[in-house]
């Protein structure tokens, strides 16, 4: 997504640049619960998804909103929903519906502290691991990280992208610094903006079947009244979509499910490099931290420290190859996070350079300071 | 008759693969479905404009058999897709098969608020008073003193009034019938899927498998036939005291009003939002202003 400078700066919410990459994805259905941190997001498509002709819907709780997304999603509509921890977790039910059934659409967890009510207006990183594992059964699935109000927008239209492209559902992890931080960013033109929209069956309705393999391993998915009737279950289902209890088929669609994730993760892991072409020392963070971390990495710079920063956007899968260059290049890697160490676990699982993992954890609602993390660069 | 079940059996159920079917022989939910099929058969909509979903249950499999857009959706969230595609298409008649633990226990906030909503969807609800696939466990319309595999020592809660509680709820129709009565719920179930606005259809069903047996209520002969004798029409039941219609089922509409659908007036305030929000963007792009810039 090329930004065109001549463009008229525009000063932004993280949450209404949220509603604006959606917007500007195709996202026209809506379903939501109110929840602090995330409640602008609905108050916002409230109002504007009536006027792109799309729909708008509060419903009685985030199980209900995550069962509203994705029956519009099964009528061809791209949907989200937006939310935060305590609502996350009861999403959580239907998000598994939504990845064995293969349902594009959008979940945006804008994190606060927990467990359960927690910090509603204080910011973390909690739920990492929950947007990973949080549903039952073994799956994959896409989680994004947004740091930036420029990035709520990009990365929102690259979760839609995502979720059409791999019929899955995609979660983004925001936190409160980002959610209500103004920022005054340029957002690009529609017509610079890449969409991605699911590929559609075009063989006659009697040949489709909606859950096969094919050269992507994501098969192409119908909406409900275009005349491919056909069976949605969340029972485990061969290509036509209805319940098997064969082994064999059972091993087969599970295994396409995994597939399809691992065939595109190049596509799929989004990193943002910071000074580290000559790195020595590098952070990897994700969320508000990064911004953090980048101001120590620079900071660090002007003390002679060669340090760098990797920013992860892919939580999940998580970016392995990116990560490991790095950790094959420095001595030290210094994972801050508003967690006990959530994603340093993946860090350290993926560290076969030997590279030394120095963990900072923050758990009481308040941001990583810049000094904070430049304490670890100046002295590991 | 015998044509038109020739043409059901021809035209709805997906034979290849899909059956036999799990449901035990006798269950109430066969006749459900045959009557569902008539009913949509009989109003001539085709079976690309029909969307049912179902939840989690014996009654949640009935969509697996029949050529509508079908979905099985998880426990008690069935109500939930369904508003999810009626919103997002209007243009589909969606309805939905649910159990009476499915739509009351874990769905129970889902129900009464699809009816508040009044959204036009048709729930019809399977009441068989148990838990029939998970093993006979008691469900919020199992009978007080009623005993079933977590009530061993005879029940100690009560009932819900499925009807009567759409009915509170705000449901723009609700009927009520049994298993026995397979023309009345033809008739009954086609009325449901007319009405626009958020109609509920309780179907009193048995499961002579898990509930039957423990009560002593017999087969599935005997437990339908109990519903015959129970049954006495609405018309008959305002004429008589509660004592006379204590364990009786009373059969017919509950209620039909009319009232703004929100599914329609949605699109009536999105029509005016979105034709104000284009004159604005027009006047700016005038000016030279793109949209996303408001
Ligand atoms: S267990 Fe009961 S409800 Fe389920 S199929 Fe058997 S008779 Fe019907």
């Amino acid at each position: 997504m090329e930004l065109n400078n001549t463009q008229k700066k525009v000063l932004l919410q993280g949450n209404e640049a949220i509603v604006a990459g959606a917007l500007a994805a195709g996202c026209r259905f809506f379903a939501g619960y109110p929840i602090t941190p995330a409640s602008e997001i609905s108050e916002i498509l409230s109002v504007k998804l009536p006027e792109f002709g799309g729909t708008f819907v509060q419903m009685e709780d985030e199980i209900a909103s995550m069962g509203a997304v994705l029956g519009a999603s099964l009528a061809g509509v791209k949907a989200m929903t937006a939310t935060s921890g305590p609502g996350f977790s009861l999403i959580q039910e239907n998000l598994g519906y939504g990845c064995i059934t293969e349902v594009p659409c959008v979940i945006v967890n804008v994190m606060r502290g927990g467990p359960s009510t927690g910090l509603p207006t204080s910011p973390a990183q909690g739920d990492v691991q929950m947007a990973r594992w949080g549903t039952h059964g073994d799956h994959p699935i896409i989680v994004l990280a947004v740091s930036s109000v420029a990035d709520c927008f990009s990365v929102t239209v690259r979760a839609f992208n995502l979720s059409e492209k791999y019929r899955t559902p995609v979660i983004i992890l925001s936190d409160e610094v980002v959610a209500h931080t103004r920022e005054s960013v340029i957002l690009p033109e529609p017509d610079q903006i890449r969409v991605f929209d699911r590929v559609k069956p075009d063989v006659p309705p009697e040949w489709y079947k909606p859950y096969a393999d094919n050269n992507r391993s994501v098969p192409d998915m119908s909406s409900l009244g275009d005349g491919y009737r056909h069976h949605v279950t969340g029972l485990v289902h061969d290509e036509k979509g209805f319940p098997t209890q064969n082994p064999q088929e059972i091993k087969q669609f599970l295994t396409r499910i995994h597939k399809k994730i691992s065939k595109g993760f190049q596509d799929i892991q989004i990193t943002k490099n910071h000074h580290m072409e000559d790195a020595e020392v590098f952070v990897i963070a994700y969320g508000s931290v990064a911004r953090s971390a980048l101001r120590a990495v620079r900071d660090a710079r002007k003390l002679g420290v060669k340090a760098g920063l990797v920013q992860l956007i892919t939580l999940f899968p998580f970016p392995r190859k990116a990560v490991d260059t790095y950790l094959r290049q420095c001595r030290v890697a210094i994972v801050p996070e508003m967690n006990m160490g959530q994603m340093s676990r993946e860090v350290g699982r993926v560290n076969q350079a030997g590279c030394r993992i120095v963990k900072h954890n923050r758990i009481d609602g308040q941001l990583i300071t810049p000094e904070e993390i430049l304490k670890h660069l100046t002295t590991v | 008759m015998l044509e038109r079940a020739e043409i059901i059996r021809k035209e709805y159920l997906r034979h290849d693969k899909k059956f036999p079917h799990v449901w035990c022989p006798g269950c109430g939910n066969g006749i459900v479905m045959g009557a569902l099929l008539r009913a949509i058969h009989s109003i001539g909509l085709s079976k690309d404009e029909v969307v049912l979903a179902s939840g989690i249950g014996c009654s949640g499999r009935l969509p697996t058999y029949v050529d509508f857009n079908t979905i099985h959706t998880t426990h008690g969230r069935a109500l939930t897709f369904a508003t999810g595609i009626k919103l997002a298409k209007p243009e589909l008649s969606v309805l939905t098969v649910m159990g009476d633990g499915d739509a009351t226990a874990i769905g129970g906030n889902h129900f009464i608020h699809a009816a508040r909503r009044n959204i036009d969807l048709t729930a019809i609800i399977i009441n068989n008073a148990t838990y029939g696939m998970t093993g006979g466990q008691y469900s919020p319309a199992t009978p007080y003193g009623a005993k079933s595999t977590t009530s061993v020592y005879g029940h100690v809660e009560h009932a819900f009034n499925i009807a009567e509680l759409a009915v509170a709820a705000g449901a723009s129709f609700v009927a009520r019938s049994t298993v026995y009565h397979a023309s009345h719920l033809e008739q009954m179930i086609k009325k449901a899927i007319e009405k626009r606005g958020f109609s509920v259809m309780e179907i009193i069903s048995n499961c002579h498998v898990q509930h039957g047996r423990r009560n002593k209520l017999g087969g599935a002969v005997e437990m339908i036939n109990g519903f015959k004798e129970r049954a006495v029409t609405i018309g008959k039941a305002e004429k008589m005291n509660p004592e006379e219609l204590e364990g009786k089922i009373t059969i017919g509409v509950l209620t039909d009003v009319e009232k703004p659908i929100s599914t329609d007036e949605y699109r009536r305030i999105a029509a005016e939002a979105k034709e104000k929000a284009d004159n604005i963007t027009k006047a700016k792009e005038k000016n030279g202003i793109k949209r996303y810039e408001e």
